[in-house]
């Protein structure tokens, strides 16, 4: 299974393993890797699901739709490298993938 | 529309006694006596997509499955908030605007204006001062006597976080919620009971609201520093100007007044109440209070202190089979999609350490989504922290005064007495 490390806002890293075919988001709860809401469910409806993923990855981790850009556009500290978890499908490519976690997520 | 005593609550019929098709939930009298939860029961199992064609506020489609009130609330293209987020429409004579009630991109550039107050970042900055207020409310609370919860600590405990989030003047600072209650009074907009007022006086309360708001915007200059509401909007290059149209200036107040007042309070009130009812959540509280941080949405959902949010279809929609027509009033019932059985584990039970306690509906989904949800979350947190190095139970005395609204789900008397922490 591929490997993705979350690192949290305190530098807190979580290395774990997602299966193929799950979101970003899942692989965090399923893990119990701390700082992922995901209020709901994985719909791109909340934005508490906000990662930034690493300029290197981002060729891989495919394109935002509209509506996660608008909900990225109303969360807090939002940037360039923001995606919403929920919206990034795990794949062999992504094996390695490192994303950031904000200092909370709104 | 009249809502004189035309009917008793001892005169509604149950919903099981009614032809599906005349099914109308909209009326404040259900929620009042609590007999919407079967009602909603029966649309969600018969009828989910759900046309009334005839009620006090015209013909509206109800939305009560959790994962159809997703989909409306998160496709805002179709399902537009104007020109009201309620079931009732706005008075043409005195009609305000609001960035709730509005479309991109009016609604993003003011809600992105006024966001900074109740982010998380601000939040963290606050959180010590509303734990020493939150000690001092319970401190000076009589254990052993019955008193009113909802006016010692409910409305007391948001009133003091509104202040703050407006830097309000702390002395007047009960207007706030009396601006609240009396902007939500229009029997026309949500059925409520509006005996307390009349429609000559809620204008004239509001036009002073405006009056009084105008001189505080006035005194936050361009080197004001404020994080609050009222600096933030009046110091942004987008909203500095919201004065010049008082009635979208009175929008937007009310909005983050009543935002930030009905809401908590109720949910304050509502978790003393739903503790009581399921005494063994209340065991389970006292044995392990860091369950508290699930505890939280838990209670907000279980009260879901908003039961709607009113959208109109801006082209026909196909929803569960049903055809919804452009300029169709379209109202998501939180309240039902959040006891829907098929999105969550045993709906009707108060469960405190549910699992995914914060997949639920009140803060609504999409771009209108709660701003607020943190500061409520957070005076929820604390106010529970606090109540159990203090108190064995607040227990509930006597029974709970509801408010007549099919919107605000408001407990506007509690009984309450405290008991100490046993030695």
């Amino acid at each position: 299974m591929p490997s993705v490390t979350y690192i949290e806002n305190n530098g807190s890293e979580h290395k774990v393993e997602v299966a193929v075919g799950l979101s970003l988001m899942e692989g965090a709860v399923n893990n119990l890797v701390p700082g992922i809401d995901a209020d709901c469910g994985g719909a791109c409806a909340c934005a508490t699901c906000h990662i930034y993923v690493d300029p290197e990855w981002q060729s891989k981790t495919g394109n935002k739709t509209d509506m996660e850009v608008t909900m990225l556009d109303f969360a807090e500290a939002a940037e360039e490298t923001s995606r919403l978890a929920c919206q990034i499908k795990v794949t062999e490519d992504l094996d390695g993938l490192v994303v950031r976690l904000p200092i909370a997520q709104f | 529309m009249s809502l004189a005593d035309d009917h008793k609550a001892d005169q509604l019929p149950g919903p099981w006694d009614l032809p599906l098709d005349t099914l109308d939930v909209s009326d404040s009298l259900l929620f009042q006596n609590e007999l919407h939860w079967d009602y909603f029961k029966r649309l969600r199992k018969e009828d989910p997509v759900h046309f009334c064609s005839e009620s006090a506020f015209g013909p509206f489609w109800s939305i009560t499955k959790f994962d159809d009130i997703v989909a409306v609330d998160t496709n805002h293209k179709v399902f537009s908030s104007e020109p009201a987020i309620v079931i009732g429409d706005p008075d043409p004579e005195f009609q305000t605007s609001s960035f709730i009630a509005s479309d991109p991109p009016v609604h993003d550039v003011q809600r992105k204006a006024a966001t900074p107050a109740v982010a998380p970042v601000n939040l963290a900055k606050l959180e010590a001062l509303i734990r020493t207020r939150v000690c001092t409310i319970l401190d000076d609370l009589p254990v052993g006597e019955t008193f009113d919860w909802v006016d010692r600590v409910s409305i007391e405990l948001t009133t003091q976080m509104l202040a703050t989030l407006f830097d309000f003047p702390w002395e007047d600072r009960r207007m706030l919620p009396r601006w609240s209650d009396v902007a939500t009074s229009r029997p026309e907009s949500s059925g409520t009971d509006a005996a307390f007022i009349t429609e000559e006086g809620r204008k004239k309360e509001l036009l002073e609201c405006i009056d009084y708001f105008k001189t505080l915007w006035a005194s936050r200059g361009e080197n004001y520093q404020g994080t609050d509401f009222i600096s933030l909007l009046a110091t942004n290059p987008e909203t500095k100007d919201l004065t010049k149209d008082p009635l979208e200036f009175l929008g937007n107040l009310i909005l983050l007044i009543v935002g930030g007042n009905d809401t908590t309070r109720n949910s304050i009130s509502g978790g003393v109440l739903a503790l009581n009812q399921f005494p063994k959540e209340y065991d389970k509280l006292r044995a392990n209070p860091d369950v508290i941080p699930n505890m939280v949405p838990e209670i907000i959902r279980w009260v879901t202190p908003l039961a709607h949010m009113r959208r109109t279809a801006l082209e026909d929609y196909e929803l569960g089979g049903k055809l919804i027509k452009k300029g169709d009033k379209v109202v998501m019932w939180y309240i039902s999609g959040n006891r829907d059985e098929a999105a969550i584990d045993r709906p009707d039970e108060f469960l405190i350490d549910r699992a995914k306690a914060r997949h639920h509906l009140s803060f609504g989904f999409g771009i209108h989504r709660c701003m607020g949800n943190r500061v409520g979350e957070m005076q929820l947190r604390i106010l529970w922290e606090e109540i159990l190095k203090r108190f064995e139970k607040v227990e509930v005395v006597g029974e709970p005064t509801r408010l007549r609204s099919n919107f605000v789900m408001g407990i506007t008397e509690l009984p309450v007495r405290l008991h100490p922490l046993k030695a």
